[in-house]
């Protein structure tokens, strides 16, 4: 590739997608997606099922890859070529529905993996690293237990305490709170609304649309591979331009 | 407000626990339960009290010769005057000091790393692994001040038992690369892969132990030949990596793929996510399949008597055929049972053993 770090056009400008298509076979599941992140910007993608929207974050850290367009990540380009992939990773968190805990290793190693074997930190440090998270997100008396001991609301807590000890730029969160017993969702979305308050930038795909009022900078709706709708909470909530947005809204707010 | 009182716990009903208990609910449960215990116990009354009364009860166990057995059960003599034979082959007697002190080092160097809490583990056992087959070969075989036994001279037991661990130690890291190769994104790898692993298993043992030895020397370039043993064993590794393989590819599919994903999105490379995440749980929980390949690679050795090896069934089989002792097959063969028995089934516990201790899924 010719160039491995491209000047952004806006200085903190940390994503940058332009016309962005993706197939699978022949099903056309992203539609020219152009979004652009700044940094420290909190945004909450929504959408029914299907929509793209996990998809769309998804290929910001090349868990999907794209077909046509431009995905930059605070200013490289992501290309077949690997060492962009791992550079983009390294700076990417991710958060997912399920947790995706590595079961055989304590929630200790979980969270210092990546620190140990990414960023070659001593395994002192890493520890270190690790218990500062855990303590952020308050489990740090169940590090040394395995995940399957926890209970699910804690166990994404681990998640995104592991995800943060890359200490990453952007953090992005798929549907993270969708698979947790109503009674552990608060403490998630606790836990994700402090992060966004030390100003970390965010891409929340969910349907907590009170988190979405509260923390986003900007609501973006998406349905059939496409961006639909993108506003600030407010407008978003009262006054959706399009008909599409108003009867997801209708259906997911009684 | 209104406050709810819990209830207490309780303990069980009493004809839920003890002894009488346990009988009813597991041997005559039913009409259908009992008979089969009853048929149970007939046939263990038949076939349990003859048995111990041919091994041990009437069996002799004194003497030297063919002359000492009088009685009518089993003729333990002829073990105890062979067990040399049997243990080492035709390894020079004055020389068995060495295989025993090989085997002596892989329990005292293999002891540490059984030992949960011992530090350093993984560059002991890797350290463990590098020199001591090299020690281990130096000492079997010799050279460099000690004299040479050529691998002709080798034999039973120590014969299977070298087979058996150089095959385990050799079809394990090649089965796992192999089941890594046969799910690569690179077509050509993954080709190479399902090819050999096919190949291997569509051949038999003996078909393979045979063509190592009696065809590949036709292949070789004049005057080249090399060891007879070590033939047999890139043969044995070679066979054996395919099954392992495949056990493991089974392990490799079981892993969810946010497994995967998981350890894609924290920026672990190929091997790293491999060697971390992936292969730990999928090896953990192919732990079954894998000491099912080495108990019947185990066996399987035996199956080198179609070379001319003697290894331990081979031993017994040429003392059986001894004038001297006409007529002891019976005991060769059951102490040979005996022999496998008990690696197989030691092989078997520890297989239970570690899957308890690595089972951290906590599942309720």
């Amino acid at each position: 590739m010719s160039e491995a770090k491209l000047e952004p056009v806006i200085a903190d400008r940390m994503i940058e997608m332009a016309g962005v298509n993706k197939w699978y076979g022949t099903f056309h599941v992203l539609k020219d997606i152009n979004l652009n992140v700044r940094q420290g910007e909190r945004i909450v993608i929504c959408g029914p099922s299907g929509s793209g929207k996990s998809t769309t974050i998804r290929c910001i850290n090349r868990l999907e890859e794209h077909q046509q367009g431009r995905i930059v990540v605070d200013g490289t380009e992501l290309t077949h070529d690997l060492k962009h992939i791992e550079a983009v990773r390294r700076e990417v968190g991710m958060v997912f529905q399920h947790f995706n805990l590595f079961p055989h290793l304590t929630v200790l190693q979980n969270c210092t993996l990546s620190p140990m074997w990414v960023r070659r930190m001593p395994k002192r440090k890493a520890h270190e690293l690790a218990m500062q998270y855990l303590e952020r997100v308050k489990i740090p008396e169940q590090a040394h237990k395995y995940p399957g001991q926890l209970s699910g609301g804690q166990q994404q807590r681990v998640a995104i305490a592991r995800a943060l000890c890359m200490q990453p730029k952007i953090m992005l969160f798929d549907e993270p709170t969708s698979s947790l017993d109503p009674e552990m969702v608060k403490e998630v979305l606790d836990t994700m609304i402090g992060l966004a308050e030390d100003g970390m930038t965010m891409l929340c795909v969910t349907h907590e649309m009170g988190f979405a009022r509260t923390v986003a900078d900007r609501v973006i709706f998406m349905d059939r591979g496409e961006i639909v709708e993108e506003a600030e909470p407010n407008t978003f909530f009262t006054s959706p331009e399009n008909e599409r947005t108003k009867l997801f809204l209708s259906q997911i707010l009684h | 407000m209104q406050t709810h009182q819990f209830k207490p716990d309780l303990p069980p009903p009493r004809q839920s626990i003890g002894a009488m208990a346990w009988l009813r609910d597991n041997l005559f449960s039913s009409w259908f339960n009992s008979l089969l215990t009853l048929v149970a116990i007939y046939l263990i009354w038949l076939i349990v009290p003859p048995l111990l009364q041919w091994a041990l009860l009437d069996a002799d166990w004194v003497g030297q010769t063919r002359a000492d057995c009088t009685s009518d059960g089993a003729c333990w003599v002829f073990v105890k005057e062979r067990f040399g034979q049997f243990m080492y082959g035709f390894y020079p007697a004055e020389l068995r000091w060495r295989v025993d002190l090989t085997a002596l080092l892989a329990i005292f160097g293999a002891a540490p790393l059984f030992v949960s809490a011992m530090p350093r583990k993984a560059f002991y056992g890797i350290g463990f692994l590098v020199v001591y087959p090299l020690v281990a070969f130096w000492l079997l075989h010799g050279g460099m001040g000690l004299e040479v036994v050529r691998t002709s001279q080798w034999g039973g037991l120590m014969l299977t038992l070298v087979i058996a661990a150089v095959g385990i130690a050799g079809a394990l890291p090649l089965g796992i690369a192999l089941a890594l190769g046969r799910r690569s994104d690179m077509p050509t790898i993954r080709v190479i892969c399902v090819t050999f692993i096919e190949f291997w298993r569509g051949v038999p043992l003996i078909t393979v132990l045979f063509m190592s030895s009696v065809m590949l020397p036709l292949f070789l370039p004049e005057g080249m030949s090399f060891d007879k043993l070590i033939r047999a064993l890139i043969g044995v590794i070679l066979f054996q990596s395919a099954y392992i393989a495949e056990v493991v590819r089974g392990g490799l599919q079981a892993i969810p793929k946010g497994q995967y994903e998981a350890a894609e999105a924290m920026g672990l490379g190929y091997w790293r996510m491999m060697g971390l995440v992936i292969l730990p749980q999928a090896l953990k929980m192919v732990i079954p399949g894998i000491v099912n390949t080495f108990i019947s690679l185990f066996k399987d050795t035996s199956l080198v008597i179609i070379i001319g090896l003697f290894d331990l069934l081979n031993s017994i089989k040429q003392a059986t055929t001894d004038p001297a002792w006409l007529g002891m097959a019976t005991e060769g063969y059951v102490f040979a049972a005996l022999v496998f028995w008990i690696f197989c089934f030691g092989m078997s516990r520890y297989s239970m053993h570690l899957e308890r201790k690595l089972d951290t899924g906590h599942k309720r």
